[in-house]
């Protein structure tokens, strides 16, 4: 018992406190999100706790019935879905190929295409808005479909080529000598494999659409039209009105499937992220 | 026999798609064909604009050579915003660098209830950093915020006695603090605007980002601590190294590539971030807070000013080149050994 705890306890010393700091804003954001707006606006309360009258689901039914937030989930949805067939139909044959066909200069052009992902949308937007006017595509979902798998692209790719390295090859080319083209092998012994490493790569790939700010609130003005990382802090936001209540619901609502299934996957993202580098 | 001459044609035909030399362009060249016009073309485009006077409404504009450059540098907010970006990125990074190679350490470890630390740990990286920063201006409240509440509220029951204000003042009025913090001590009945003051906001700033990176550089960490072989610390163990002599001589060695790559990266999300400052500050209090970031959207889209908007946030590209090159030498030292 007392070796245990002497084993155990430096990990849950250092784990523990951080763990505390880096969950509390979920804990307050959760009381908050449930809280009835005489429990919230009165300082006598102790505000870390639920008082009078809550916990209710008032905001939440506020958010969904007076503001657009559904069809801005709808809209992160749907470009998400998109950018992810786009970013999946780009990435998956030049992962492979990278990680197979190429050789020696495969590792050159996958570090360069890995390297524009580092080249970060502040540093596009101005220009993408005027390319993104020009093409008329302002104010409307697609700009943003069309922008998005310039990083999603490079991002996949470099994950997928890690995922493809850990294949060994003597698979596909057992089925090569049955006589299947590489095609054929490609789709019927490489792609069922690797389908948890592609799995990672769509949520990955979803996860960085929800996450975009830049782009999203320079192309897009119309409310009707905004994603959920642009709506709620401009169109909930106006001047010096805050519902703090709506907001807060409307924070925790994204974030908490994304951390359930980030918490399924990061080992395999770990893999596929750090395969491309470290074998 | 033509029945034998066109399989043989098709076979040649499938042969040619087999070909190697073929079949890698082909996969490959869609992805970099798309890359190159969503990423290169625009660079090139920024590059363009930010030597003429375009305005927004328009793709060109007339040839001024490299004046909004020296427009921008001339512009005392520009100057606060490089400094601040610089000041952003380099306590952000020891901050970050420091809490994930000890929560590396620690996480990797067997202990009971791991995961649900993990995921604890693990949630401010998967929540959209636009959102998650909204629950930290509510936080940062200065009517109904945590840190006012507990300053200016006598936090044991019945106390009547117990400030944590008190103490706080206390630590302000030591002379021995540096002058350029400017906090004013704490007036209960007026407690601190934590994003209306600009040394306190910058702190804000740096924390919500700090706070948003430490899982990822966790992450990054413990990839790197994992392919750490096991024999090497077995064989440190042989030669009698152990505490210090052995995190000195043998694991801070063997770390510091993933440390060079997860600082690597956290410099180019940091000094390149908008989001965490747009939503939190905005760049105030009177332009005090403002990013290279911020700064290039208030001018090139708010003001219209493209071109200077765009030079103002090429001023960034030097730092991103340099990265890149360590990255590629880093990528390359792998590749030998």
């Amino acid at each position: 018992m007392l070796a245990k705890l002497r084993e155990q306890g430096p990990a849950y010393l250092v784990v523990g406190p951080f763990a505390i700091v880096l969950a509390f804003p979920f804990y307050w954001m959760l009381m908050t999100a449930l809280k009835t707006e005489g429990d919230l606006y009165n300082p006598a309360n102790v505000p870390f706790k639920w008082n009078q009258d809550s916990p209710t689901f008032d905001n939440v039914e506020f958010l969904f019935r007076e503001t657009e937030y559904l069809q801005w989930l709808e809209n992160t949805a749907i470009v998400g879905a998109l950018v992810v067939a786009i970013t999946l139909a780009l990435s998956l044959p030049a992962g492979y190929a990278l990680a197979r066909l190429s050789g020696s200069w495969g590792q050159s052009v996958g570090v360069a295409i890995f390297l524009t992902y580092l080249v970060p949308p502040t540093l596009l937007f101005l220009p993408m808005s005027r390319v993104i006017t020009e093409l008329g595509l302002q104010d409307r979902l697609a700009s943003l479909v069309l922008v998005y798998p310039s990083f999603t692209v490079p991002f996949s790719t470099w994950l997928l080529m890690g995922f493809f390295k850990t294949i060994p090859a003597e698979l596909e080319d057992a089925a090569l000598v049955d006589g299947a083209s590489r095609l054929r092998a490609l789709a019927s012994v490489v792609f069922p494999i690797s389908l948890p490493g592609i799995l990672t790569v769509v949520i990955f790939t979803f996860s960085l659409v929800v996450n975009e700010f830049v782009y999203a609130i320079t192309f897009i003005s119309s409310s009707t039209e905004r994603t959920v990382s642009a709506g709620v802090p401009t169109e909930l936001i106006r001047g010096d009105v805050f519902y703090w209540g709506p907001l807060m619901a409307a924070t925790l609502i994204p974030a908490i499937p994304l951390a359930l299934l980030y918490n399924v996957f990061l080992d395999r993202f770990i893999a596929g992220f750090t395969g491309g580098a470290f074998r | 026999m033509s029945v034998a001459a066109e399989a043989g044609r098709v076979r040649r035909r499938r042969d040619f798609l087999e070909e190697r030399r073929f079949l890698a362009p082909v996969l490959i060249g869609p992805a970099i064909i798309f890359i190159t016009a969503l990423v290169g073309g625009p660079l090139l485009l920024a590059v363009y604009l930010s030597l003429t006077d375009a305005t927004a409404g328009s793709l060109t504009g007339e040839w001024v050579g490299v004046s909004n450059y020296v427009d921008a540098w001339d512009s005392p907010i520009f100057r606060r915003a490089l400094r601040n970006t610089l000041i952003f990125t380099a306590i952000s990074q020891v901050v970050v660098l420091v809490s994930a190679g000890l929560l590396a350490h620690a996480l990797i470890r067997k202990f009971r209830g791991k995961w649900i630390f993990r995921f604890l740990i693990l949630l401010p990286w998967a929540t959209p950093i636009a959102l998650g920063t909204i629950g930290f201006l509510w936080i940062f409240d200065s009517l109904f915020g945590v840190f006012n509440w507990i300053l200016v509220h006598d936090v044991l029951p019945g106390g009547q006695a117990f400030y944590p204000y008190k103490a706080v003042n206390w630590l302000l009025a030591r002379p021995a603090l540096p002058g350029w913090l400017e906090i004013a001590p704490i007036d209960p009945f007026n407690p601190p605007q934590w994003l209306g003051q600009p040394t306190l906001a910058m702190a804000a700033i740096i924390a919500v980002h700090s706070w948003r990176i430490i899982p990822f550089a966790t992450v990054i960490f413990l990839a790197g601590l994992s392919s750490i072989p096991a024999e090497v610390e077995d064989a440190a163990k042989v030669d009698g190294a152990t505490g210090l002599r052995k995190f000195w001589y043998v694991t801070l060695p063997l770390q510091l590539p993933i440390a060079t790559v997860a600082l690597l990266f956290g410099i180019v999300f940091t000094a390149t971030d908008m989001t965490v400052v747009f939503i939190l500050t905005h760049g105030g209090p009177f332009n005090s807070t403002h990013m290279l970031t911020t700064w290039a959207f208030d001018t090139g889209i708010t003001s219209s000013a493209l071109g200077q908007g765009a030079a103002i946030s090429l001023y960034l590209l030097p730092v991103l080149a340099l990265v890149a090159i360590l990255m590629l030498r880093f990528a390359r030292r792998t590749e030998v050994s």
